[in-house]
């Protein structure tokens, strides 16, 4: 069934809506591409036999014509699927991406991490005159200057903005600025307590 | 609140940006355990806060809509009329220029040639300018047209009064909006 492949990938991008990134399905693209050098290839062979004068192959060359372009709708909608939940991960885990969604993305997507960061850095830079903002704090209200939070893993030793330096160790309670540890907070490494 | 991006404003975004920046200084001056140093640090985080999310959303949109916009901005003449500050467009342009060469690199070099064409202008997302807004009037407009959705000619000419607050769709009001005599709630 034409077009079958590609409606695989979508599905798949659909499924996974609220878990984790799935791995880039490598072995799907491939198998579409092949698809649609395939129907070109026929594609070809109708047309010349058509501009030789044979009308009878036209609505077989549009049908291939129709599923070459569906094919490559789905691929696309795939990909920038892909690169929308990569851009969300910018936003929750900052520039570094922990390694067990690095090895689900490949090579390209790595790099368009990379620029997105990169460009989103610049812009972030340029705000305010040279000082900068960083866009990625301050994602929720601020209620309290200091928050208590709990230790979920070993983080060992963290300076917060006043100067103090505090050791983070698993299952211990700490109030902290909320500033300060809003990013760990974010990676999970530590847990608010209400 | 607005289905697309209104235009800049740096002016006020460098303003409030010094402003935090003063209130900073001002802060590391102070003793750390006056009260006043308390209550300053909580106004200042929530200045940065509304900044940080109007910036946010503006950079939402301009990726939702990166392609559309600069079609816009590059037909507008004057340069104070855009949409887009300098250092937006430039964003605007790295993100699509990235988005493209991605797509071209994963799949369209490998597709036959003739399909192998992406046609951005076709493809791009563009806002809903018929989505409705609630929106507030400043300053009292008589005989505003609104059209009939479903083409029976029920046309209707509103007279927009001072304080009052409707429910209309965005390109009804997109001039008022411009030029402020309708706000948005």
């Amino acid at each position: 069934m034409l077009g079958e492949k590609a409606l695989e990938l979508i599905k798949e991008m659909e499924r996974s809506k609220d878990g984790k990134l799935p791995a880039y399905n490598d072995n799907c693209v491939r198998l579409v591409l092949e698809e649609m050098t395939a129907l070109f290839q026929q594609n070809q062979d109708d047309v010349n036999a058509t501009v030789a004068g044979e009308a009878q192959y036209y609505p077989g060359i549009r049908l291939r014509h129709a599923s070459l372009e569906r094919n490559k709708r789905c691929l696309l909608a795939y990909l920038y699927n892909r690169l929308e939940r990569i851009r969300d991960l910018r936003w929750d885990f900052g520039n570094i991406l922990p390694p067990e969604i690095r090895e689900n993305l490949c090579d390209p997507e790595i790099e368009w991490f990379a620029r997105y960061s990169k460009n989103l850095a610049t812009y972030s830079r340029s705000l305010g005159e040279g000082s900068g903002l960083d866009l990625t704090h301050d994602i929720k209200p601020p209620k309290n200057i200091y928050v208590e939070v709990r230790c979920l893993k070993d983080y060992g030793e963290f300076e917060v903005e006043e100067g103090d330096v505090v050791v983070l160790q698993k299952n211990t309670t700490h109030y902290l600025p909320m500033s300060s540890c809003q990013h760990l907070i974010r990676l999970g490494v530590l847990q608010q307590v209400d | 609140m607005s289905p697309t991006l209104e235009r800049h404003q740096t002016d006020l975004v460098d303003c409030m940006l010094d402003q935090i920046n003063q209130m900073t200084e001002n802060l590391k001056r102070c003793k750390k355990q006056d009260f006043r140093a308390a209550v300053h640090k909580m106004e200042i985080d929530r200045i940065r806060y509304v900044l940080s999310s109007y910036l946010r959303v503006r950079l939402e949109k301009i990726e939702r809509y990166a392609h559309h916009l600069l079609e816009k901005d590059a037909s507008v003449k004057d340069q104070s009329e855009t949409v887009l500050s300098p250092e937006e467009a430039s964003y605007a342009k790295e993100y699509v220029s990235s988005m493209e060469s991605h797509f071209q690199k994963v799949v369209l070099q490998q597709m036959p040639e003739i399909i192998r064409g992406f046609d951005a202008v076709k493809e791009c997302v563009r806002p809903n300018l018929e989505s409705y807004i609630f929106l507030k009037v400043k300053e009292a407009t008589p005989g505003v047209l609104l059209e009939d959705d479903t083409g029976d000619g029920r046309d209707e000419e509103v007279d927009l009064e001072e304080g009052s607050q409707y429910l209309m769709r965005y390109n009804t009001v997109k001039d008022l909006l411009q030029s402020g005599a309708v706000v948005f709630i």
